[in-house]
């Protein structure tokens, strides 16, 4: 289709990457850690936010880990830059949930660190028996198919739990994730705050013919709710509402089919995922609240509950119990009635394999 | 919020993201703004745009991008392409595409290379970065289709190579490990770089049946969550006894008391591997300790991982689309990784996972419900594993097999165990 009298410059060449893969971390370690890699001896908590390891020659490494906001600006990133080179020793790393560490060799800069951190409004904390930085996702602020935000949700709650962050009072770790749709990118956690869809999609038939690809939407249902149809004589798909789970497995792969609305895109909440394999395997987390609004900026309603939740678990876990064993102590009824949360027929699985939840026992507890 | 008092008037107004500047946490909304005011930058406009859209979110309650096809040269993956559906308001905004960039193994950087990578998305992209995504990437948020080819060009002579997205091999995690954790049961770094990197191909052009994603935490406490969150779980153990310094059990115990110590350490050991002495020092039965790491943890200058140290193999952890959430399934009870052989083989084991996998999944299905499909005897026949009473919970409930050929099984696994194949005779002695 190009016009043969049209003149044009030929192309750059395009640069061809080098497929280089995964950095070596070896050329940014700190070298204290460099010099014993993988001859590690001890380690402790002074106080919270900073570790002291040991090496099996001696040698010592104090990290102090704060929190970040994760979503950066450069000019977040060149502070917390200016802090390593100016009171640290220049090399930093990230832990699993964002959290940023300065390493340094010797206790003497670990004041110093503190307070720089504190003074550019970095929390210290995050270590030991403390509530860490929220694992959270992209939201309305990338994603393309959120129900919600993440970093602002992980604002709000992180505002009410900074005084949990920057101390070591929990029975034990405690690990909150957000996710901003059923996939739940954010994980497992002890709480974790996830979307959770009220309605059958919302269809545009006028569009589907011509931006989905119908088979595979037909095929991403988990419970064989969607078929094809002609709809005012265009080719479509329509749903069974009865079947539907309102999971929004059809909506990434067919965007007319709208999952989300203002209204019925709630927040549920879960409790008693665990990754570890520390005492109990590891374990899923559990619905125990549904139907919380979707209220931006703050999330009032969700904050009241994982604020009962928690302050529930801290008043009465045994040290060492992480939220799902502190239950499974105590029981689902004591936990119900501990958060004056309420128990309905929606806490009763009803997917695959669900029995193996139920009580097939005459265990008990009033 | 002072400071929006002089802003200029073209600055959309954020009153609902301006609630989220209040508060002690560090606020992204604030550094949003500081990327907005840079009016020297060329991301100014940008940032201003989707700080625009981002209040029409939390106006609307609904999200506003679009996905598309966008990558560099060379390769099919590593972009997260965004296209605005309100870009008639926020037109500076319409293109805000994400690079994913594998970070060094165990995620440690220099203050130089963070600024530099800033410094190259100061010129190509938003000034928005996060350290790290959900697979692990640095994610460079907000740029063009064009900024995306000149970003990576950039990054990719620094050392940094694009991660994955779509069906593709993923970036993959592993935890701080042998760099600064006394627990470390293997080189988690050399692990996964080994895997990783011999393993591009499937990463920069995506044609596997959906997402693939590998994760390496060096001890049971599995710092990556990699048993729920990767369809490969390396997970660090050993294989000998733990080890015990009697002396510091007893200085604990000392400072602890001893009822502290029965309550939270022996009494809280899973499967009661685990009795104080009556002089204060730790009696462990080490055939029946799971390694769940909880005595570690608690004791770790008393108690440490023995010596004969190696991995866990968990195949088929995944989030909830579609099927519901898996865990993985343990494979491979151990795996010694020590020498270069031991890593080579790990890289072996995992290229015929993935071969596996490609084979014989149907499309968008995760490797764990593949497993679920085939069953589990199907899985490890196809892989040249032998069955391992570590795979299961329990054996099965159900009497719905067919087992005409249990007595052949039988006689394999007396061979296998070193028994003689009339294993009655074995066991009488």
């Amino acid at each position: 289709m190009t016009d043969a009298t049209e003149v044009k410059a030929a192309p750059a060449k395009p640069r061809k990457p080098v497929e280089s893969g995964v950095p070596d971390p070896m050329q940014y370690m700190h070298p204290v850690m460099l010099k014993n890699y993988g001859q590690w001896s001890w380690h402790e908590r002074p106080r919270p936010g900073v570790l002291r390891h040991v090496a099996k020659s001696g040698d010592e490494i104090f990290t102090v880990r704060a929190g970040t906001q994760r979503q950066m600006d450069v000019y977040t990133i060149r502070k917390l830059c200016d802090i390593a080179d100016q009171v640290g020793e220049g090399h930093v790393r990230f832990t699993t949930r964002s959290n940023i560490e300065f390493m340094v060799a010797s206790f003497e800069k670990v004041p110093a660190l503190i307070a720089a951190l504190n003074e550019a409004g970095f929390p210290v904390g995050g270590t030991g028996n403390s509530v860490s930085m929220i694992s959270h996702t992209q939201g309305w602020l990338h994603c393309d198919i959120p129900g919600t935000d993440a970093s602002g949700v992980v604002k709000s709650m992180m505002d009410m739990l900074h005084k949990e962050f920057i101390a070591e009072e929990m029975p034990n770790r405690v690990k909150i994730t957000t996710s901003c749709c059923q996939i739940n990118c954010g994980g497992q956690g002890d709480i974790a705050i996830n979307v959770q869809y009220t309605k059958p999609p919302k269809i545009d038939h006028s569009r589907v013919g011509m931006v989905c690809e119908r088979p595979t939407v037909v095929a991403r249902c988990p419970v064989a709710a969607i078929r094809p149809a002609i709809v005012n004589g265009k080719p479509s798909l329509e749903i069974d509402e009865k079947k539907c789970v309102c999971c929004g497995a059809c909506y990434p792969p067919c965007p007319p089919m709208q999952i989300n609305s203002a209204e019925s895109t709630k927040l549920a909440i879960w409790v008693g995922g665990k990754h570890s394999n520390a005492r109990s395997r590891p374990t899923f987390h559990k619905l125990v609240v549904a139907n919380l609004p979707n209220n931006p900026p703050r999330w009032p309603e969700v904050e009241e509950v994982v604020r009962k939740i928690l302050y529930a678990y801290k008043d009465d876990a045994k040290h060492w119990e992480r939220m799902g064993e502190w239950i499974d102590r105590i029981g689902w009824p004591a936990f119900f009635e501990r958060t004056g949360l309420a128990f309905t027929k929606h806490h009763l699985d009803t997917w695959v394999g669900s029995r193996n939840t139920m009580n097939m026992s005459a265990h008990v507890r009033f | 919020m002072t400071e929006d008092l002089g802003k200029s008037p073209d600055k959309h107004a954020t009153p609902r993201l301006d609630e989220l500047e209040s508060g002690p946490w560090p606020s992204f909304v604030t550094g949003l703004k500081r990327l907005r005011d840079s009016e020297d930058k060329p991301y100014a406009g940008m940032v201003n745009d989707l700080m625009g859209q981002l209040e029409h979110s939390y106006t609307e309650r609904l999200g506003f991008w679009k996905g598309g096809t966008v990558s560099v040269f060379g390769y099919g993956g590593g972009i997260i392409p965004r296209f605005s559906e309100v870009a008639e308001k926020f037109p500076e905004s319409k293109e805000f595409h994400t690079l994913r960039v594998m970070p060094p193994a165990g995620f440690h950087y220099t203050t130089e290379v963070l600024r530099q990578i800033c410094e190259v998305w100061e010129r190509h992209g938003s000034g928005l970065i996060a350290f790290h995504g959900q697979s692990g990437d640095i994610m460079l948020q907000g740029t063009t289709t064009d900024g995306c080819q000149k970003a990576f060009d950039e990054l990719n002579e620094m050392g940094f190579d694009l991660g994955g997205a779509g069906p593709a091999l993923r970036t993959s995690m592993s935890c701080v490990g042998a760099a600064r954790c006394e627990m470390s049961c293997y080189d988690e770094a050399r692990a996964l770089r080994t895997v990783i990197n011999d393993n591009l191909g499937e990463m920069h052009r995506p044609a596997l049946p959906y997402k693939f994603k590998f994760k390496f935490s060096g001890c049971p406490n599995d710092c990556v969550n990699a048993i729920h969150r990767s369809d490969f779980a390396v997970i660090g153990t050993w294989r000998d006894e733990m080890k015990v310094d009697q002396t510091e059990v007893k200085a604990y115990v000392a400072e602890k008391g001893r009822k502290y110590t029965i309550d939270h350490v022996i009494s809280m050991c899973p499967t009661r591997a685990l009795s104080l002495n009556d002089d204060d020092t730790l009696d462990v039965d080490n055939k029946s300790c799971v390694r769940c790491m909880h005595c570690i943890n608690v004791m770790h200058k008393a108690l440490a991982p023995g010596e004969d140290r190696g991995a866990s193999i968990l195949i088929g952890g995944k989030r909830s689309l579609k099927v519901g959430d898996l865990m993985g399934t343990m494979i491979k009870p151990f795996v010694k990784l020590e020498t270069e052989e031991d890593y080579q083989a790990l890289k072996d084991f995992g290229r015929e996972v993935i071969d596996f996998f490609a084979d014989n999944a149907l499309e968008h299905e995760r490797i764990g419900e593949t497993l679920d499909r085939i069953g589990l005897p199907a899985f490890i026949e196809a892989l040249g594993i032998d069955p391992d009473p570590n795979m299961v919970r329990h054996p099965r409930t159900s009497s719905y097999v067919r087992t005409d050929d249990f007595t052949e099984e039988a006689e394999k696994y007396f061979v296998r165990k070193g028994l003689r194949p009339d294993g009655k005779a074995q066991a009488a002695e």
